[in-house]
């Protein structure tokens, strides 16, 4: 039996299906996945993300640590705010890519992946001996993601006047404690909305009261497709250590700057950009009816091949969609290998799907045009 | 529980076979598409093709897998049910109404090694452990 999170019998109650995740018992969907999938995109969802490692880094020489230890520069943080950022390894591969929280300047949060919990403590343990610093598992929290265009409406439901207004005023990327409650305004599937970190023994009562919002109950399989959509890396899937960020559309994460700043994988990360980085991740779209899966085999006419890291189908889009690791000098298309025959897909730069922020509607960056589209109602 | 009617045949691969005189309505069970989710894109095989029985014919794919479909008996396809390329969720909706996948006219009218519904669901059960 693998571990339940604190929300495991009100998984059960809505009828989900459990499937095992990183040895977690986990929702898979409450139905179907593509309807939760919708909901989040149009309206309102929340996932169980309890799964998710939590760990808190106190002591005066906190920022110090991670300045040695990310990729990105906390140094950029105030108290109440969040970067995303890959922690490597000497080579400059990816041991994980994590939201770090600073709350004071001797408290930062680090949130990483299940998959990869033993070896990012363990990692994080050891360079935490040369440093006065405290790591603390936060195994007495529950995670939940609320995600949506419409996450903003539905909250008034769920908290009172004075916390709601905090959480609204709330920046993307910053986060505030509420009582017991941590709020930040991240998530990772493209839309607007909440990430809440809570005493395990409080996780039933919020989630029944977002449920009564009318917010849907969403599991791990729209996470997957809505994280695809948005472009979002899996690790484990998109990059691993054998990849750096330059070769995992993670440039924009690596702070070069300031030059005198150390850090792991520093140096094999200049060398890489000195002599050129040989493979990119990009966004596939299949132009013809399909799915992409992962491992799929991508062929670049004339520059060799490549390997999809991510396939699934989008349902936004209603096409296949894949990220895909290929030859930097890729073009506008390749093809792709199903069942051992070719299909033409096109090339882009992820996003497939983003938000238009201030109207608070989907705007659909791949093959505007297509007729396939006309199906899918985005407006929220 | 998922659907298991007592008027079809159905195959170890979950696959179901009605017969209407002659021919052969091909389709996969509801137990199949509860596991596959939402399906999201199916191929089938060509009119006319000729298949042998548990040859690979087919494919239908969820969001999440993709699986493939054997042909329950030997015969020729002579329909295939087009609504499924613009609507694959008809199989998720009416697994053996709307959903059905394609039509042979089977070389030899004996089906001895397909199952009943009491045989099926005992398959299903010991698939569970």
């Amino acid at each position: 039996m693998g571990k339940k999170t604190a929300l495991y019998s009100s998984h059960l109650s809505a009828n989900a299906k459990m499937v095992d995740f990183a040895g977690w018992e986990m929702p898979l969907h409450y139905g179907s996945q593509v309807q939760e999938h919708h909901h989040v995109r149009q309206d309102a969802g929340v996932f169980d993300v309890s799964h998710m490692t939590i760990v808190d880094a106190k002591g005066q020489e906190v920022a110090a640590l991670l300045r040695y230890l990310l990729a990105n520069n906390v140094d950029r943080l105030t108290s109440g705010k969040a970067l995303y950022t890959c922690m490597l390894n000497p080579q400059g591969g990816i041991i994980d890519d994590l939201i770090v929280y600073k709350i004071r300047d001797d408290f930062f949060r680090l949130i990483v992946n299940s998959a990869t919990h033993d070896k990012d403590l363990a990692w994080l343990n050891e360079h935490a001996k040369k440093y006065s610093i405290t790591l603390v598992e936060r195994t007495d929290c529950a995670m939940l993601a609320v995600q949506g265009p419409q996450v903003r409406n539905k909250l008034s439901a769920v908290f009172d006047l004075n916390d709601l207004k905090v959480i609204l005023d709330l920046k993307p990327f910053h986060a505030v404690s509420l009582n017991s409650l941590f709020v930040a305004r991240t998530g990772y599937t493209g839309e607007d909305g909440f990430e809440i970190i809570l005493p395990s023994d409080e996780a039933a009562a919020l989630w029944e009261k977002l449920i009564a919002a009318k917010i849907y109950p969403c599991g791990l399989g729209a996470r997957d497709t809505l994280r695809l959509e948005a472009g979002l890396n899996l690790y484990g899937a998109d990059m691993d250590e054998t990849v750096t960020p330059l070769e995992s559309n993670l440039a924009w994460t690596v702070a070069w700057e300031p030059k005198e700043r150390d850090f792991i994988g520093r140096d094999a990360l200049e060398k890489q950009r000195q002599s050129g980085v040989m493979r990119c991740l990009k966004g596939l779209v299949l132009l013809e009816p399909g799915v992409l899966r992962n491992h799929q085999k991508v062929i670049v006419e004339d520059m060799g091949e490549g390997e999809i890291t991510s396939g699934s189908f989008s349902p936004t889009l209603n096409k296949g969609i894949a990220l895909a690791r290929v030859p930097h000098t890729i073009g506008a298309q390749c093809m792709v290998e199903i069942r051992g025959k070719q299909h033409r897909a096109e090339v882009i730069k992820p996003p497939f799907v983003t938000k238009n922020k201030t109207a608070g509607s989907v705007h659909i960056s791949a093959d505007p045009h297509s007729k396939r589209h006309n199906g899918v109602d985005v407006k929220s | 529980m998922n659907s298991v009617p007592k008027f079809l045949q159905y195959s170890k691969t979950h696959e179901w076979v009605r017969r209407d005189e002659d021919v052969l309505t091909i389709g996969i069970t509801d137990h199949a598409q509860t596991m596959l989710g939402d399906l999201v894109y199916v191929e089938l095989p060509e009119i006319e093709a000729n298949l042998e029985s548990g040859q690979e014919c087919a494919v239908v794919e969820s969001v999440k897998a993709a699986a493939d479909i054997y042909a329950p008996v030997s015969g020729e396809v002579v329909e295939i049910n087009e609504a499924l390329f613009e609507t694959p969720q008809l199989i998720n909706e009416d697994p053996y109404g709307k959903g059905w996948l394609f039509k042979v006219r089977p070389y030899d009218n004996d089906t001895p090694h397909l199952l009943n519904s009491e045989q099926y669901l005992k398959q299903v059960a010991s698939e569970a452990h």
